[in-house]
C-alpha cells in the first residue's frame, strides 16, 4: 500500500487523473474551496468502492465463522463454545477500540515513524466526503471503507493468537490481553509498515497484504503465549484429538474464499493488481496444500485432511505480503516451500521444544508469514516471474524483508511479554485445573456445544 | 428366559437385525458402546501429535427371548456378524428372573 494520506475535500464531478497526489494531500479543507479546481483533481470508482466493501465483509467472514470454525474443530468438544466466543468477542472488542482510538493510532496522520497520532479519535473529522489514497495518484476511495477494511484487519490478527492458548485460558485475561496487544503491538506495527511515515514502509520493505502485520506478528504473540501461560493438563498423556475435522475443514474453506478480500482487497482498486493478487492467493494454496499432502504421504504412507488444511493456511499466510508483486507460478513455489517449511515446524521443532502453542499458530503464520516475507523479496523479482524488473536487487530487497521481520518480532515479543505479565498480575491467565478438565465451555460460558 | 446379549461390529447391525426378524425374534435394544478386545485400537496422528485410539466403537445388542430360542438367536447373531476379521465381537448369554410388560402388566413368557 502506498500514500496514506487523507484529505477531506469538496467532492466534485471533475476529475483529473494528472493531479500529484502529494500536492493534493497537503491541502487543509480551508483552503479546499480556493485551490476547488485541485480538490476536484481526484477521482472516485464506483466499481473500487463497491470491490473495496465487499472485500471488507469478506475478512470479516474469514474470522466469523471460518476462523471460529477452523480452530474449533481442532479443541476437543467441552471447548468449542469457548474458542468461538473467544473469536466472536474479540471481533467486537477490537471494532470499538479502532473506532475509539485505533483507526488514528495507526492511520492518523501523524508524521512520527512509530504511530499515527491522536488526530483521529473517534473517527474525528471523517464524514461521507472523506477519501483515502489508493496506489493510484489522484484515485480514492471513502475514508469510511479504508477504515472498515483496515478494520478487519486488526479484528483478525488478536483472533489468530487465540490458537495458541486454548483449552486454559481465562475469558478474561483473553480479553484484556488482546485490548493491550492491539494497543501497543497491532497499531504501531500497522503504522509502521503501511503509512507513509511508517519505519519499515520508510525501508522499502514489501508486505502488500500484512505478513508481518498480521501473521508474524500473531505468530510471534502466540509463541511467548504458549510458553508464558504452559502446556494444557494432560498434554502427552490425554487424548487431545481434533473433535470435527469436518469444521475444521469449512473453516479453512472459509478462510480460502475471505482471503481474496484480504490479499485482493489490499490492491484498493479493482483492477490489474488485485487480479494478480487473485490468482496468486488460488495457486500458492494449491501448490500448498499439494505440497503438505505429499509430504505426509511420502514420509507418514497416509495424506491427512488436517495436513492439506493446514498446508492451505501455511500457503495463504506465506502469500500474503507477496500477493502484489510475484507471479502466479512463482507463488506455486512460494507456497509450496512454505508448506514444507510448517510442516518441519509442527511435526517435528515444536515437538523437540516441548511447547504447546496448541493449534500451532506460530507454527503456521509465524513461520509461514516469515517463509513469505523473505520470499517476497526473492519471487518478486523479474526473472522469477514477479514485477520488479531492471534495477531490481534480490540480494538488496531479502536484507530489507528480514530486517523488517526482525524489527515486528523484537517489538511484538517485548510488547506480548509485557501485555501478559500485567494481565497475569490483574487477571491471572489460567483457569483452575477442575474448570480445565471440566472444559471452558460449562465452566467459563455456562452452556455446552453438543448435547447427546 | 435368556438375554443374549452381543457385541459386535457397527455396520453388522442391519444384517443382524434381519437374521433375527428371519426367525421371529421382534424386539431388539441397540447401544452405541466403546471397548477394546484382541483387536486392540489404532493411532491417528493429528500433524505432529500422536494418539492412540485404545477404544473402539461396536454396537451392543440386547434380546429377550424365551429358553428354547436362546439357540437359535445365538446363531442367528454369529452367521449374520462374522466377517472372519479380528474384531467381530462376542456373544454372551444369561438368564432373566422376572419380566413386566409395562402397558399391560402381563409377566415372564406372556410379556416377551
Amino acid at each position: 500500500m502506498t500514500n496514506r494520506f487523507f484529505k477531506t475535500s469538496i467532492a466534485g464531478g471533475l476529475a483529473s487523473l494528472l493531479m500529484a497526489a502529494a500536492a493534493v494531500a497537503q491541502e487543509t479543507a480551508a483552503e479546499a474551496p480556493a485551490a476547488a479546481a485541485e480538490a476536484a483533481a481526484t477521482t472516485m470508482d464506483k466499481g473500487d468502492t463497491a470491490f473495496m466493501m465487499i472485500s471488507s465483509v469478506l475478512v470479516l467472514f474469514m474470522i466469523l465463522p471460518g476462523l471460529a470454525l477452523f480452530y474449533g474443530g481442532l479443541v476437543r468438544a467441552k471447548n468449542m463454545l469457548s474458542v468461538l466466543m473467544q473469536c466472536m468477542m474479540i471481533t467486537a472488542v477490537v471494532i470499538v477500540i479502532w473506532v475509539v482510538y485505533g483507526y488514528s493510532f495507526a492511520f492518523g496522520g501523524s508524521t512520527s515513524p512509530w504511530w499515527g497520532g491522536t488526530a483521529k479519535l473517534f473517527l474525528g473529522g471523517v464524514t461521507m466526503a472523506s477519501e483515502a489514497a489508493t496506489f493510484t495518484p489522484g484515485v480514492v476511495i471513502p475514508e469510511y471503507v479504508f477504515i472498515v477494511f483496515q478494520m478487519t484487519f486488526a479484528c483478525i490478527t488478536p483472533a489468530l493468537i487465540v490458537g495458541a492458548f486454548v483449552e486454559r485460558i481465562k475469558f478474561s485475561a483473553v480479553i484484556a490481553f488482546v485490548i493491550l496487544w492491539v494497543t501497543f503491538a497491532y497499531f504501531p506495527i500497522a503504522h509502521m509498515v503501511w503509512d507513509a511515515n511508517g519505519y519499515l514502509f520508510g525501508l522499502g520493505a514489501l508486505d502488500f497484504a500484512g505478513g508481518t502485520v498480521v501473521h508474524i506478528n500473531a505468530g510471534i504473540a502466540a509463541l511467548v503465549a504458549a510458553i508464558m501461560i504452559g502446556k494444557r493438563e494432560g498434554l502427552g498423556r490425554d487424548i487431545m484429538a481434533p473433535h470435527s475435522m469436518t469444521f475444521t475443514m469449512v473453516g479453512a474453506s472459509i478462510l480460502w474464499v475471505g482471503w481474496f478480500g484480504f490479499n485482493a482487497g489490499s490492491n484498493l482498486e479493482a483492477n490489474g493488481g488485485a487480479a494478480l493478487a487473485m490468482i496468486n492467493t488460488f495457486t500458492a494454496t494449491a501448490g500448498a496444500i499439494i505440497a503438505w499432502a505429499a509430504i505426509e504421504a511420502v514420509l507418514r504412507g497416509k495424506a491427512s485432511m488436517l495436513g492439506a488444511a493446514s498446508g492451505l493456511v501455511a500457503g495463504l499466510v506465506a502469500v500474503t505480503p507477496a500477493a502484489g508483486t510475484i507471479g502466479p507460478v512463482g507463488a506455486i513455489v512460494l507456497g509450496a516451500i512454505a508448506s514444507a517449511t510448517c510442516y518441519l515446524f509442527v511435526s517435528k521443532v515444536k515437538n523437540s521444544f516441548g511447547y504447546d502453542d496448541s493449534l500451532d499458530v506460530f507454527g503456521i503464520h509465524g513461520v509461514g508469514g516469515i517463509v513469505g516475507a523473505i520470499g517476497t523479496g526473492i519471487f518478486s523479482a523479474a526473472s522469477l516471474g514477479g514485477i520488479k524488473g531492471d534495477d531490481y536487487s534480490i540480494a538488496g530487497q531479502t536484507m530489507i524483508q528480514i530486517q523488517a521481520v526482525l524489527v515486528t518480532i523484537v517489538w511484538c515479543a517485548i510488547v506480548s511479554v509485557v501485555a501478559l505479565l500485567i494481565v497475569k498480575a490483574v487477571f491471572g491467565l489460567r483457569v483452575s485445573k477442575e474448570a480445565e478438565s471440566t472444559g471452558l465451555d460449562l465452566t467459563s460460558h455456562g452452556e455446552a456445544a453438543y448435547h447427546s | 428366559m435368556k438375554i443374549v446379549m452381543a457385541v459386535i461390529k457397527p455396520f453388522k447391525l442391519d444384517e443382524v437385525r434381519e437374521a433375527l426378524t428371519s426367525i421371529g425374534i421382534e424386539g431388539l435394544t441397540v447401544t452405541e458402546v466403546k471397548g477394546y478386545g484382541r483387536q486392540k485400537g489404532h493411532t491417528e496422528i493429528y500433524r505432529g501429535a500422536e494418539y492412540a485410539v485404545a477404544f473402539l466403537p461396536k454396537l451392543k445388542i440386547e434380546v429377550a427371548v424365551a429358553s428354547s430360542m436362546a439357540d437359535k438367536a445365538v446363531e442367528a447373531i454369529a452367521t449374520a456378524a462374522k466377517t472372519g476379521q479380528i474384531g467381530d465381537g462376542k456373544i454372551f448369554v444369561f438368564a432373566i428372573e422376572h419380566v413386566v410388560r409395562i402397558r399391560t402388566g402381563e409377566t415372564n413368557a406372556d410379556a416377551l
